[in-house]
């Protein structure tokens, strides 16, 4: 570690320590519960009836054979639906921006826009059974004309998708702040790229799934989810059920990537079946299924032009982002590309900046959130273009990034955005200290000389996360339908020991580690005491789940809040008991105890007994020792960091090789150190997925082409290299923690860091620019194209 | 629906009787029939690996043997793995070494390794690497799994040379 471990709180040093995690226990035995796991006496199993065609009218649906099959108790359509009491909400209404949103319902009415949209549902009681029974649907279709490139959609006379807004363009949306128009005519050189950052999968390992139970008027939906909170008020909304009505449990969650930032139609649908058929339902996705109808991400065009000095002075960025979003949209949606507007700037002091962006429709599945969500397509066309931008002034890419890094912080961007804090040159400089560049170069040079060919990449990048402040971001701000505060309850238990309930809802984080830290470290306990209760919507305030980084900057601070608010009550029963003022009491060494006379102190144990035995409470205070804090961030954070990749190329092969991966991040101050680095790795891995191995690929008739693991290619641990990590600490002022986001941070950094390695290597052979995925076929391609 | 076939096998030192159908895929029967819900799901093409478990002592994707095929085998799953309360030394390892994040490929990933270790007591990295290919994550990046499994061998090559030493006394 190249920073001062710093201990944020006065209590019992927990913060900071790389504690092991309290819920690897029930994971690395087999006893964790996640929702394919669970099922109740009489459960049905559902079987999703799927099209097969990309955009087709439905002429007719003849489920009479499958209805007949023994052990079927159901066989649902889209018609039998028609009591719902609204499609699927999309929750991104920017003001004066009209945004085109088509029906979208949890089984089609009438027409499919994509492969793989739901048709109709078979319920029974047997698992095996249900999938026969779908194969006996027989479903007529009358084929419409097929559009999935996304710049054809445009195009005047391509197929219209949705008739009523007769055009596939789903909205268009601009960010703007100082004169790009100028700023790029003043130039000395106008650098100009055109990048392609392909559909991707967010391909958790478990497959979405979901159960439902309607029981007394009331439903219980378990569904392997980021978001139960929100969940539960689609579900209100859609299904017409008062809220209180309704339990959303995320029970263990194998993995999201915001993949299941998401409400699906199969978890409205298996609410909807329980409700008609009296009886538990449940759904789970096959990978098929799951690379079909979950989320895409990425899949963008963007068409970026730089503005520079001859010395390599920044005069001003724009970009014309076409985002494809597929044939209908999901909870957030079109959204997405705006989040690549908000870095636009990256970590240089550009003076103007612009973004305009064109939503459109093509029959493909829903683009929206994953990993990163419009902050890596933002990375990877600023890093990217740092490179060529440096090339084409014939400067050096680390001296052009450095001359014009931002240095100021709080720095207010051209388009409104203040960046908190940063030291970007730190994270170089440590990033450049591990790899020993000089000494690369020379390797470099000197294996040039015998065929082979190495490169190394940079991606100095800043990202923005930690959702946010409501308003910013809600109705009146960036236009979504909701506040984006988070919750949190800390409740200490008559005997001393505390449930910490959070609103965000982890998977796979280890929240239930970090928050008991934080909670430990303001109480007097140790970590072991603090149970930290999560994802279900019947425990604890509502709350606002889990995505954008947010769960430790926002329902972090939330925790901790709610933890001093539990610390100041605690403090004044320990003042009254001990005859002290409440301001001269402190936790220290697992008590609470009077500054200067540590022999006089209570423990927190000692404090519940006051408190739920109220005999002789401070006058005027209520019994119990439990409160909530809600938190509404006033900025947003913005972790940064530098990262470095060493690639070798077989130029025989095109095949691309790690060979090193050095990344330097700073998130703030650690709260669990060794969960940082963990998030470090895997989103690094993703990044890498993306930009060696992974695309979501679709033919020119909508058929998904990678609808499995066979075809679409999640990297496994024999193409990736082991890390060397660090990290500096910037603590942010947004919150009194200090801290930022590290979640997707990684997955952001990482595509250009390899982009720019795999054209380092091949800059002698006269490759100058490529797009991912680095597939050899391209590489070699390249190459070949660089020799003629 | 077709007949159901008779098949007995041993389960985590267990043995099991049952009827089940020919179709029926060993990783449904450990679930679905014995609640054995360590065994995991995640692909449908044997790529992801979550639902690893040992049959005869090899490592096998349950979700591509047929239960009737396990007639007559022992299956070690994920739940069979520790002695009592004492941990196996990877799945110590994995704790230690923060070598899961949402847990849900930890039990295939660990019984792969188990696999691994029996054969090749002592890999290098690249070993290690190639060894756990048939095993999906998706949230480590790997670099805490090799870690782990390079630590357990450690410890299991430890404590059979101290068995070795044991039984020479």
């Amino acid at each position: 570690m190249s920073v001062t471990e710093e201990r944020t709180s006065g209590g019992n040093g927990f913060v900071g320590r790389r504690l092991k995690r309290k819920e690897d226990p029930r994971l690395i035995t087999g006893r964790a519960t996640y929702v394919e796991d669970l099922t109740l006496p009489g459960t049905l199993y559902a079987a999703v009836v799927r099209s097969p065609e990309a955009h087709a009218r439905i002429t007719s649906i003849d489920a009479s054979a499958a209805a007949e099959r023994a052990g079927i108790e159901a066989v649902f359509t889209g018609e039998d639906l028609a009591d719902m009491a609204a499609p699927c909400p999309m929750v991104w209404v920017p003001p004066g921006v009209e945004v085109h949103v088509p029906e979208h319902w949890p089984l089609a009415r009438g027409k499919v826009g994509y492969v793989g949209q739901a048709v109709a549902v078979i319920l029974g009681g047997d698992k095996y059974g249900v999938v026969d029974a779908a194969e006996d649907v027989v479903v007529e279709y009358d084929a419409l004309p097929v559009v999935v490139d996304p710049e054809a959609a445009l195009e005047p006379g391509a197929p219209v998708i949705h008739e009523q807004f007769g055009t596939n363009k789903v909205f268009e949306w601009s960010l703007a702040g100082g004169d790009v128009d100028a700023a790029l005519a003043e130039a000395d050189v106008v650098l100009e790229r055109r990048i392609v950052n392909h559909r991707t999968a967010g391909a958790a390992i478990e497959p979405r799934g979901a159960m439902a139970e309607w029981r007394e008027g009331r439903l219980t939906l378990w569904s392997s989810t980021q978001i139960p909170h929100i969940a539960r008020v689609i579900l209100s909304i859609q299904l017409g059920i008062s809220e209180e009505k309704i339990r959303v449990v995320a029970p263990e969650v194998g993995g999201g990537f915001g993949s299941k930032l998401q409400v699906y139609g199969e978890e409205v649908l298996v609410a909807w079946c329980a409700r008609k058929t009296g009886k538990p339902v449940k759904w789970t996705a096959t990978r098929s299924d799951d690379m079909l109808t979950t989320h895409h991400g990425r899949d963008q065009i963007d068409d970026v032009r730089i503005g520079a000095k001859r010395d390599g002075t920044l005069t001003g960025i724009h970009v014309k982002v076409i985002q494809d979003c597929g044939s209908y949209h999901l909870i957030e949606g079109p959204v997405i590309p705006t989040f690549t507007s908000c870095v636009i700037s990256g970590a240089y002091d550009f003076p103007a900046v612009r973004t305009d962006i064109v939503g459109v429709f093509t029959n493909k599945f829903t683009t929206d959130a994953i990993r990163g969500a419009g902050r890596p397509e933002a990375t990877h066309l600023i890093e990217v273009c740092m490179d060529q931008l440096a090339d084409e002034l014939g400067m050096d890419a680390l001296e052009l990034r450095r001359k014009n890094f931002i240095t100021e912080f709080p720095n207010e961007r051209p388009h409104g955005f203040v960046y908190d804090s940063g030291n970007y040159h730190g994270t170089l400089d440590r990033c450049l200290e591990m790899l020993d560049l000089e000494a690369f170069r020379s390797e470099q040079a000197e294996l040039r000389q015998r065929g082979v060919y190495r490169g190394v990449g940079f991606s100095t990048y800043v990202e923005i996360c930690g959702l946010g402040p409501s308003r910013a971001l809600g109705p009146d701000g960036w236009g979504m339908q909701g506040g984006y505060f988070e919750s949190a309850q800390v409740r200490v238990l008559p005997t001393g020991t505390v449930m910490a309930y959070t609103g965000t809802s982890p998977h796979g984080q280890g929240l239930e580690t970090s928050f008991a830290q934080i909670v430990a470290d303001r109480l007097g306990l140790d970590p072991e005491a603090v149970e930290v209760i999560h994802g279900d919507t019947n425990t604890g305030p509502f709350g606002k789940d889990t995505y954008g980084s947010r769960s430790l900057a926002v329902g972090g601070e939330a925790i901790a809040r709610a933890a001093e608010k539990v610390q100041d009550k605690a403090k004044r029963i320990v003042a009254h008991k001990l005859e002290a003022a409440p301001e001269d009491i402190e936790v220290a060494e697992g008590a609470f105890r009077v500054k200067g006379s540590p022999d006089k102190s209570l423990t927190l144990a000692d404090v519940a007994t006051e408190a739920y035995i109220p005999g002789d409470l401070p006058e005027g205070m209520e019994a119990g020792l439990d409160e909530i804090s809600f938190y509404d961030p006033t900025n947003f954070v913005w972790p940064f960091g530098a990262h470095a990749c060493v690639t070798e190329v077989d130029v025989e092969t095109g095949r691309v090789e790690i060979l090193r991966w050095i990344a330097v991040d700073d998130c703030g101050p650690a709260i669990n150190p060794m969960l940082i680095e963990g998030q470090v790795h895997g989103g690094v891995v993703h990044g890498i997925g993306q930009a060696l191995f992974e695309q979501i690929v679709y033919d020119e008739h909508g058929q998904l082409v990678t609808g499995s693991f066979v075809d679409y290619a999640v990297p496994t641990a024999a193409e990736i290299p082991s890390f060397e990590t660090d990290r500096t600490e910037t603590r942010s002022p947004t919150n009194s923690l200090g801290v930022k986001g590290v979640g997707e941070a990684g997955t952001i950094a990482a595509t250009p860091a390899i982009v720019n390695s795999v054209i380092d290597a091949l800059r002698p052979l006269g490759v100058t620019y490529l797009d991912m995925p680095l597939t050899p076929m391209r590489v070699w391609n390249a190459i070949q194209e660089a020799r003629r | 629906m077709s007949s159901k076939v008779p098949i007995r096998l041993s389960v985590n030192g267990r043995v099991r009787e049952l009827d089940v159908e020919p179709r029926l895929l060993l990783v449904h029967l450990l679930r679905d029939q014995l609640g054995l819900t360590g065994t995991h799901v995640g692909c449908d093409t044997s790529n992801c690996g979550a639902c690893t478990v040992h049959l005869d002592g090899e490592a096998v994707k349950s979700c591509t043997v047929l239960a009737v095929q396990a007639d007559g085998t022992k299956v070690t799953t994920i739940e069979g793995l520790a002695h009592g309360d004492e941990l196996h030394p990877l799945q110590e390892a994995f704790w230690e070494d923060h070598a899961l994040q949402c847990g849900y490929c930890t039990p295939g990933m660990i019984m792969a390794a188990a696999d691994l270790l029996a054969r090749n007591p002592d890999p290098s990295e690249e070993e290690i690497r190639h060894g756990l290919e048939g095993n999906l994550c998706r949230c480590t990046g790997y670099h805490n799994i090799v870690k782990a499994v390079q630590d357990a061998a450690e410890v299991m090559h430890g404590s059979a040379v101290a068995d070795r030493q044991e039984v020479s006394v």
